[in-house]
């Protein structure tokens, strides 16, 4: 295997492509008890569209991702989630708008564990009464995101930003959605894009990398694929598609979700924008930022208070979320601060403080194998090098910030979605 | 990883956990008092108003302008309770000296910020800023008011509340809303000097920094506290239900029911000889997904869409967690309970149970690779002197025999249900 270094981080990442298509990368760290491993598709809530093996494009329900990924345990031995706890370690999964990843940790029999972690997420098993007990429990699960007013702000927040591109699409699905799927639906999903080229191996911990690669190449198959092609919706148009939307549910004060939609970073530049409109939220909304501290004492923010930027193929955006009296008056209030720092310019004392903090703050997350790993794979998936943050920071100046505020931080391409107390 | 530990003064203790591991180090000071109806406020709202400015860095923009300078050190505080206590504590997360870009050392910088940030409040007229107090207070208030927004946490509060009624256990660790918004500064001030004069004091590190080093920074910057105090901790623990089974229901808009169920375990806590039975058990019947509720309640039967168990350890209770269709909650109830009757009779695997203490001791080895999952457990382990430490306690949960989880599990009573239901109509 290749081995990366990162001599300012103090850590080595040991890499291979095997002949399938599959990339694995492993950071072997002796001193920790745990191994964790991460087992990531390319493939997630948005991807309702995309072209199967006869060229046809093809259309999902909503909700298909998720619903495979939780029918992905299944067997024709029974449930390798039951195979897994009863070697002591508890397998799960997480399904997003582009990317489904299954992992596990644990203290033991990483490579039993890790066989069968491969050989589930790999070879698929559904039958329809297994389909049909399974809508069951997601409708249920689906019901609970419904009573979370955080997740209902954010959904909400996106169905205004968005008109075209799928982001808009619920992870989960809604009840009706999901009763279309069948068990042919899912193995059709399955063959489109559980396929070794559009998927990659993170593992770290207490691990030997040499056997990492070594299961990986027994376990799965060895045809040769490449990434699944996948539509994103027609052209999204740079506003948003509504500036505002409110509804009322049982919550003690009203929050909110405030969105500012971005554009696509250049090609190799996605991390690059990340890292800008990290340090952009910190600017405004960080507990170190003149605005988040005039809106604190005024009594309009607290500190439930938090920001953040997502990117997926196709879009990108700020969130920033949280409980106010007045919402409305919190996006006026970001949006005059915005106009008037793209104008005089951000503080370069600021800036510099906030980086060095940014660089500090993404040091401290490498503690977490878990953290680590899905970073790695989600950059991966961007085609790019997460662990090379120390140097992408240093090629980011002010104006770079700037220029997204400028660009990002207008009415135009600002939604506000508000949960409001009954009555 | 070296393990040491001091005394610093009656009532003051030190302890660092050397080690290369991880990327950063964490410092922990915390404030321990008996959990009541008349501090509980105070004790909660006191590190919020330390926490808007010190002497030096009078307010939140500076202070945290100051944690960005130590490359975004973590500084803050947090309200915990363990069994009948109240611990008010500040932590401090920051990156190892290792990989400062400058070369310079974080860890005396940040030991010191903290010191400020506890000992040293900006003052006004000898007591807190009233605004900082009021405006503290409104959010305190708010953080109570919102604990309603979770429903799966909420229930498991609310059954809390009312099966420990008359117990310092279910005062509410953040106090009272309406105290919240009330408190004086002078009163709120009052309260702060108890507290540092009054509460047993805990340090903890973890990190790459030997124990000379760390005690060093301690006594820097938290020369004040370092005085002899005689504080305690104690916490009372009920081992059966006062009377037979009660079952609350309360009525909400929400469109799935919970279901929560308490038990007393018995008297069984983490300093009994029977703790590892009790954790093997509550990993069998409902801690793990291959857990009896999980299996049948929720997989087999699909009557929840979650239903877990989980014990505290301190104060000797099981709560049984679960999210179920209006329709279904009888049916739920008895498919819980039955289960735990599967447990009593002993009708579980020899899989089974090496499975359940197998999650176990994975648990308490990996929690080895979290700074702040090993500071959690340590505090613990420091206020109630646990018999149990690191490695005996793995072994111990290694020979757990069936008949040893039979007997943990004949000892759980049920004392109190809570159901939320949606509103009619």
């Amino acid at each position: 295997m290749d081995q990366l270094e990162y001599t300012a981080l103090g850590q080595t990442v040991h890499h291979c492509v095997l002949p399938n298509g599959l990339r694995v990368y492993v950071d072997a760290r002796r001193s920790y008890s745990k191994q964790f491993a991460f087992f990531a598709v390319q493939y997630g809530g948005m991807n309702l569209r995309f072209r199967g093996e006869d060229g046809e494009w093809l259309d999902t329900p909503a909700g298909v991702a998720h619903f495979l990924e939780h029918k992905t345990f299944d067997t024709e031995d029974g449930s390798a989630l039951q195979r897994m706890a009863a070697n002591g370690v508890d397998p799960n999964a997480f399904t997003s708008s582009s990317m489904t990843g299954y992992y596990f940790e644990g203290v033991r029999g990483f490579e039993e564990n890790l066989r069968t972690l491969l050989s589930f997420v790999s070879v698929p098993w559904f039958t329809p009464e297994s389909v049909d007990k399974e809508q069951g429990i997601i409708a249920q699960e689906i019901r609970m995101c419904e009573d979370d007013p955080n997740d209902e702000a954010y959904y909400r927040l996106l169905e205004a930003m968005y008109t075209e591109h799928p982001i808009r699409t619920r992870v989960a699905g809604t009840v009706e959605s999901i009763s279309r799927i069948t068990a042919d639906t899912l193995y059709q999903c399955h063959r489109a894009f559980y396929r070794p080229g559009n998927m990659v191996l993170c593992a770290a911990g207490d691990i030997d990398p040499q056997r990492v690669a070594d299961i990986a190449r027994e376990v799965l198959p060895p045809e040769p694929t490449t990434a699944t092609p996948a539509g994103c919706g027609r052209q999204e148009p740079p506003e948003v598609g509504a500036r505002f939307t409110r509804r009322t549910m049982p919550v003690s004060m009203p929050l909110f979700a405030l969105g500012f939609k971005g554009t696509l970073p250049e090609e190799g530049g996605c991390l690059r924008q990340r890292l800008v409109a990290e340090l952009t939220c910190d600017v405004l909304f960080s507990p170190s930022a003149p605005l988040y501290n005039r809106l604190y004492e005024q009594g309009l923010l607290n500190s439930s208070l938090g920001s953040f930027y997502s990117a997926v193929p196709g879009c990108s955006f700020i969130v920033a979320e949280g409980e106010s009296r007045d919402p409305e008056l919190v996006r006026d209030e970001v949006l005059k601060e915005a106009a008037r720092l793209s104008r005089e310019g951000i503080s370069q004392e600021l800036w510099d403080r906030l980086k060095k903090a940014a660089y500090g703050t993404m040091v401290r997350r490498l503690n977490s194998l878990e953290d680590t790993c899905i970073e790695m794979a989600q950059t991966r998936f961007d085609g790019e090098d997460y662990l090379s943050f120390p140097q992408v920071f240093q090629s980011i100046e002010r104006a770079d910030g700037e220029a997204l505020l400028r660009e990002w931080f207008v009415e135009g391409r600002t939604a506000l979605s508000v949960i409001a107390p009954e009555d | 990883m070296q393990q040491h530990w001091k005394r610093l003064a009656d009532g003051v203790e030190l302890a660092v956990n050397q080690t290369e591991k991880f990327k950063t180090g964490l410092l922990t000071v915390t404030l321990t008092i008996p959990l009541r109806e008349e501090t509980a406020t105070a004790g909660a709202l006191i590190p919020e108003v330390l926490s808007r400015g010190s002497a030096r860095y009078p307010d939140m923009e500076k202070l945290s302008a100051a944690a960005d300078g130590l490359y975004g050190a973590s500084l803050g505080p947090a309200v915990r309770q363990r069994g009948e206590s109240q611990c008010v504590s500040f932590l401090c997360s920051f990156i190892d000296d290792r990989y400062a870009l400058d070369g310079s050392a974080v860890l005396e910088p940040a030991a010191a910020l903290m010191g400020e940030v506890l000992l040293d409040p900006v003052l006004q007229d000898g007591a807190f800023r009233r605004d900082y107090v009021e405006s503290e207070g409104d959010n305190l208030a708010d953080r109570i008011r919102a604990r309603i927004n979770d429903k799966r946490s909420w229930t498991v509060f609310r059954l809390i509340q009312e099966m420990c009624a008359g117990e310092a256990y279910a005062v509410d660790k953040l106090g009272d809303a309406g105290r919240a918004q009330a408190m004086a500064p002078e009163e709120l001030w009052a309260g702060y000097r108890s507290l540092l004069s009054g509460a047993k004091v805990t340090f903890i590190y973890g990190g790459a920094a030997g124990p000379e080093r760390v005690e060093d920074a301690v006594r820097r910057s938290f020369g004040p506290l370092l005085t002899g105090r005689s504080a305690p901790v104690d916490c009372p623990v009920e081992a059966e239900p006062k009377g037979p089974v009660r079952t609350v229901t309360d009525a909400m808009d929400v469109t799935q029911g919970k279901l929560a169920l308490g038990f007393r375990t018995g008297g069984v806590t983490m300093g009994e000889g029977g703790y590892p039975a009790l954790l093997v058990c509550n990993a069998l019947y409902g801690g793990s997904a291959n857990s009896k509720l999980f299996l049948n309640v929720r997989e087999k039967m699909s009557l929840c869409y979650y239903a877990s168990s989980m014990l505290d350890k301190v104060k000797g209770l099981m709560v049984v967690s679960s999210g179920v269709e209006f329709s279904q909650f009888d049916r739920a109830q008895e498919a819980i309970l039955d289960q735990l009757e599967a447990v009593r009779r002993g009708d579980f695997t020899g899989d089974e149970l090496t499975a359940a203490a197998r999650t176990v001791t994975n648990s308490l080895r990996s929690r080895l690779d979290s700074q702040g999952q090993m500071e959690e457990d340590q505090l613990t382990r420091l206020l109630f002197h646990s018999r149990w430490k690191g490695e005996d306690l793995i072994r111990a949960v290694e020979s757990v025999t069936a008949d040893r989880v039979v007997e943990a599990a004949q000892k759980l009573r049920l004392d109190t249900v809570y159901r939320l239901t949606g509103k009619e109509g």
